[in-house]
């Protein structure tokens, strides 16, 4: 079989007509007429995919660029900001010489076609982000939601996601503290598996992606490269290059946690010696991201030799190398006297590297294979300067029947009787049953720096052994109020995280968030998507918590049916002496319960209407982000001088859902009476925002009273920790036996 | 005067640097080894701690077992060096045959973390010495392959010695035969378990329980009254 030449930049300028295959590699025409624009020539086989896939949505963020500029706009004014969007991942002053660098991303297409390497490599990719701002990973947190709980296939698709995060992460070592599991058909065909991860450093360890000084040296270390996680790139290569080979590739990565916990171990020993300039990680794209992201980032051009990639298949085409997403790599910019020690310090972890190029004085990015210079680019054109559209967006014309539908006049329990069955069904309902099946797979205790793990409110993280200075951080969204109103739905994701740091105790600082929407070519999605956009700026400029980075994924959804918009907003927070941190749990009996906030008759998109009425319709609560504040500050205060015990936010389910928990955790029950203006309906089920209830011990009620009422913020004393049952004085008394039977069984029993 | 105790590093070891804060919680001090490395700088006595080593991706414990730091290990092991191995620590033991037996996959075959309650069943090995016999702890346990196996003649006999040094209580978290936790071997020296002590050492963290704590106050009394 006779090989094309190869198709070098002198090949390509002297073969202008040659038909490229731009669009199977999801180029539009547009696009690909840019590129030859910018290039003044046709591209080359390996520039052509350099560009497709760094201008793909994934990368280039074409359709959400123009909304998520409002983050950098409304930024809040915060002293905490180290290092703000466009970075790896946002960092974050925590205080005592300490910064903290955190994200949350997405990895859901894959992870519906193969559920464990797709959330594995999820939990690798956002891990390699942490490390690459210098930090050491300290913990993840994973946000899951997945289709109806009874669903056949969604006994394919969570085990095998549960099993992946947990295979990887507690592989890596990493404690597993945080994140949620939602179930709701709306995800049937689209599972969001996001990943969060936090990472801990000294100031003086933060590190960029850019490459810079004329002769510097890039080396990549770490897996060799293969043929996983090509997605267009076979197709180029099928019909450009050799026919004989392998053309379909997996186009899921495969993980290796073992090899990426040696590259954070070897990262971290060269960042320590201070041999690294810059670095990024290989996650999508590949080299083609880290050799035109370190470039353009940098002060200079570069020059990369493809043929020193070491491979795993030797088969591979140019474009494959450049395209290819195997996981497990670094590339990293290190002065010239500095290499030998790196390469050291990367044998003495078994880690493969080896220099690839160097950075030149010049503006290009260069590549070159068997001697031919197959690349010739702009770095920033191609990482940067990638198109960017204005999406067509309108309300849809559904929006207003789907609020009109008003769940507030969906029929109520009428008796004593019936509101406690609804109880039953509520918390024993998969989305507000206890998820230990799920997050007793994942290591929670490694490291041995955990204070706190799901099912607390937030994760926390000691940070300073002697200080006990730690961080939180709590990811939350919900889809249904998101669907109802995506301004306000977002706002409740963030005022929802937010309370759920502060519960614990900790200061709010920044925000991350994974933005899951459907495709943006629906203009009905990208009216969400733009809605959801303003409303989380607009809230975080309001809370003071800037956006320190994120991710967005889009497309998901199948066919016309696009997932509920949700964005899923997480919140990182510091606490001075983790000491003081408040647990979920009740305590001591005779401790008095209250209920912090105001409570209305809100039940658009509660747990309540879908769990007794399979019903979506009129509003979400209202948000109030001022007494959002006000609360946290209160639950922040209240736990540093030792008035609360305990602690639980109000959300979905409301506060019976809250106490129930509160109750089993603690093995001690609890006897409430409904107070005056409220039903006992209203005052259980209802979702209002901008709630907690606490535990405060006698000796406190007086100090805390006085500081609520000081402050402005309603307190309501709502019972008693008592007993070994859940009492609503008048109405009903439900055993913790039967609660935790309704609570803890429906997990196992739908999917163990 | 305090006891230096080594922390094996491993390719792939997780626990390490939780196990050397145990040691320090403790008051000994704590001396990292390296997997490549035959010498043992002169320890006291040895932790292999928990983790992935190698990846274990042949079994677990059995790569770990043929690197040069376990070629000393072992030797002093048996001249009466003591040995702990917590988890992927106690899969090398017995891949190394210091201990009997071996760890197969869980029989639910899920990775499992929970705050496990065991009872002590044997209270005079080097590493078990604060404990009274009897006891009942609560430790973190979190592995795949902690079902301990054994056949019938080796139970019997790990039983009748009094070898058994920790039993799981309320529940048998992975299917091992007699709801074995954790073994001695007849000195007293060597001792593996399935759960992870060096998880339970301050009160903030984790359970928030210290029940681990007298692993490491044992061994350490032990070594200054020798």
């Amino acid at each position: 079989m006779s090989r094309t030449p190869l198709d070098t930049v002198e090949h390509a300028t002297a073969t202008p007509d040659v038909e490229l295959p731009w669009a199977e590699l999801g180029l539009k025409k547009d696009e690909y007429e840019r590129v030859v624009e910018i290039l003044g020539r046709r591209p080359t086989g390996a520039e052509l995919a350099m560009y497709s896939v760094m201008w793909s949505e994934h990368c280039s963020y074409k359709s959400s660029k123009v909304h998520l500029r409002q983050f950098g706009e409304k930024a809040p004014e915060s002293d905490a900001m180290l290092v703000g969007i466009g970075e790896n991942a946002g960092v974050v002053d925590v205080g005592q010489g300490y910064a903290v660098t955190f994200k949350v991303e997405s990895h859901n297409h894959p992870s519906y076609v193969e559920p464990y390497q797709g959330a594995a490599t999820g939990v690798g990719g956002i891990v390699r982000d942490i490390i690459a701002m210098g930090a050491r990973p300290v913990a993840v947190v994973d946000p899951l939601r997945f289709g109806a709980a009874d669903h056949p296939d969604t006994k394919r698709v969570l085990p095998g996601v549960v099993a992946g995060i947990g295979g990887y992460g507690n592989c890596l070592g990493l404690p597993n503290i945080g994140g949620e599991v939602v179930f709701d058909a709306c995800y049937q065909g689209n599972p969001l598996v996001n990943a969060g991860a936090i990472g801990v450093m000294r100031h003086e360890d933060i590190h960029l992606a850019k490459a810079s000084g004329a002769g510097n040296k890039v080396i990549l270390y770490g897996a060799r490269t293969g043929g996983d996680g090509i997605g267009g790139a076979s197709i180029l290569a099928s019909e450009t290059f050799d026919d004989a080979k392998p053309s379909k590739r997996p186009a899921v990565q495969v993980g290796d946690p073992f090899q990426e916990k040696l590259l954070i171990e070897c990262t971290l020993e060269a960042f320590k010696e201070k041999l690294v300039v810059g670095i990024q990680d290989l996650g999508a794209a590949g080299l083609s991201c880290a050799t035109s992201e370190l470039a353009s980032n940098g002060s200079g051009g570069m020059r990369v030799t493809l043929d020193d990639v070491p491979l795993r298949d030797s088969t591979l085409s140019p474009e494959e190398i450049l395209m290819s997403e195997s996981q497990e790599r670094m590339c990293a910019v290190v002065e010239p006297e500095k290499v030998d020690r790196f390469l050291e310090i990367c044998d003495k972890w078994d880690v493969i590297a080896t220099v690839i190029g160097e950075v030149t004085d010049g503006d290009r990015l260069e590549i070159y294979w068997h001697g031919g210079k197959i690349v010739d680019v702009d770095p920033r054109t191609v990482a940067h300067d990638g198109p960017v559209y204005e999406r067509p967006y309108a309300r849809p014309e559904w929006q207003d029947a789907l609020q009109a539908d008003d769940a507030n006049k969906l029929p109520r329990p009428e008796t004593s009787e019936q509101l406690k069955d609804q109880v039953l069904k509520l918390v024993g309902s998969p989305n507000q049953a206890s998820k230990q099946w799920i997050t007793q797979q994942y290591d929670h205790f490694v490291q041995g720096n955990t204070v706190l793990a799901q099912p607390e409110d937030s994760g926390m993280i000691r940070v300073d052994e002697e200080s006990g200075l730690g961080v939180a951080i709590a990811t939350d969204g919900n889809g249904r109020y998101a669907k109802l109103d995506p301004y306000t739905g977002a706002q409740l994701a963030l005022a929802e995280a937010y309370r759920n740091v502060a519960t614990t105790g900790a200061k709010p600082l920044a925000v991350s968030d994974c933005l899951n929407f459907g495709s943006p070519e629906d203009p009905a999605v990208m009216w969400q998507f733009a809605e959801a956009v303003r409303g989380l700026a607009d809230g975080c400029l309001q809370l003071g918590t800037p956006v320190t980075g994120g991710n967005v994924s889009l497309y998901n959804q199948t066919g016309e049916a696009a997932i509920h918009p949700t964005p899923v907003v997480a919140v990182l927070g510091v606490i001075d002496d983790v000491a003081r941190r408040t647990p979920v749990a009740f305590q001591e009996e005779g401790q008095l319960l209250y209920l912090l906030g105001d409570t209305r008759e809100e039940f658009g998109g509660s747990a309540w209407s879908q769990v007794i009425h399979d019903h979506l319709g009129g509003l979400p609560p209202k948000v109030d982000l001022e007494r959002e504040r006000l609360l946290g500050e209160i639950l922040i205060s209240a736990s540093r001088d030792g008035m609360i015990d305990s602690a639980h936010d109000l959300s979905d389910g409301g506060l019976v859902q809250a106490v129930v928990e509160s109750a089993l955790l603690g093995g001690k029950g609890a006897r409430l009476v409904v107070p005056d203006g409220l039903d006992a309906f209203t005052f259980l089920f209802s979702e209002s925002a901008g709630r907690a209830v606490v535990a405060v011990p006698r000796s406190e009620e007086l100090r805390f009273n006085d500081m609520c009422g000081a402050r402005g913020l309603p307190a309501t004393r709502i019972g008693v920790v008592d007993g070994d049952a859940v009492e609503v004085q008048g109405e009903f008394t439900l055993p913790l036996t039967d609660l935790r039977e309704a609570h803890e069984g429906t997990i196992p029993a739908l999917l163990a | 005067m305090t006891a230096r105790i080594g922390v094996v590093t491993f390719p792939g070891s997780l626990d390490d640097r939780d196990t050397q804060r145990a040691i320090r919680v403790a008051g000994a001090e704590p001396v990292s080894l390296w997997h490549k490395d035959k010498d043992l700088k002169q320890v006291d006595a040895v932790v292999l701690c928990g983790g992935f080593s190698y990846g274990d991706y042949l079994r677990a414990g059995a790569i770990a077992r043929f690197s040069p730091v376990m070629d000393t290990v072992i030797e002093q092991a048996k001249a009466g060096l003591p040995v702990l191995g917590i988890c992927n620590g106690f899969q090398i033991l017995t891949e190394a045959h210091l201990l009997p037996g071996g760890m197969l996959g869980n029989d639910h075959l899920h990775f499992i973390c929970r705050d496990q309650k065991l009872r002590v069943e044997n209270a005079d090995t080097s590493w078990t010495s604060d404990y009274a016999a009897g006891q009942e702890i609560h430790i973190p346990l979190k592995n795949m392959d902690g079902r301990y196996v054994a056949d019938r003649r080796t139970l019997d006999e790990l039983e009748a010695e009094g070898r058994v040094a920790f039993r799981y209580l309320d529940m048998n978290p992975n299917g091992s035969l007699n709801d074995i936790a954790g073994i001695t071997n007849a000195a007293g020296n060597v001792v593996g378990l399935m759960p992870h002590p060096e998880h339970a050492v301050e009160p903030l963290i984790g359970t928030g329980r210290t029940d681990g704590l007298p692993f490491f106050t044992s061994i350490l009394k032990k070594l200054v009254n020798a």
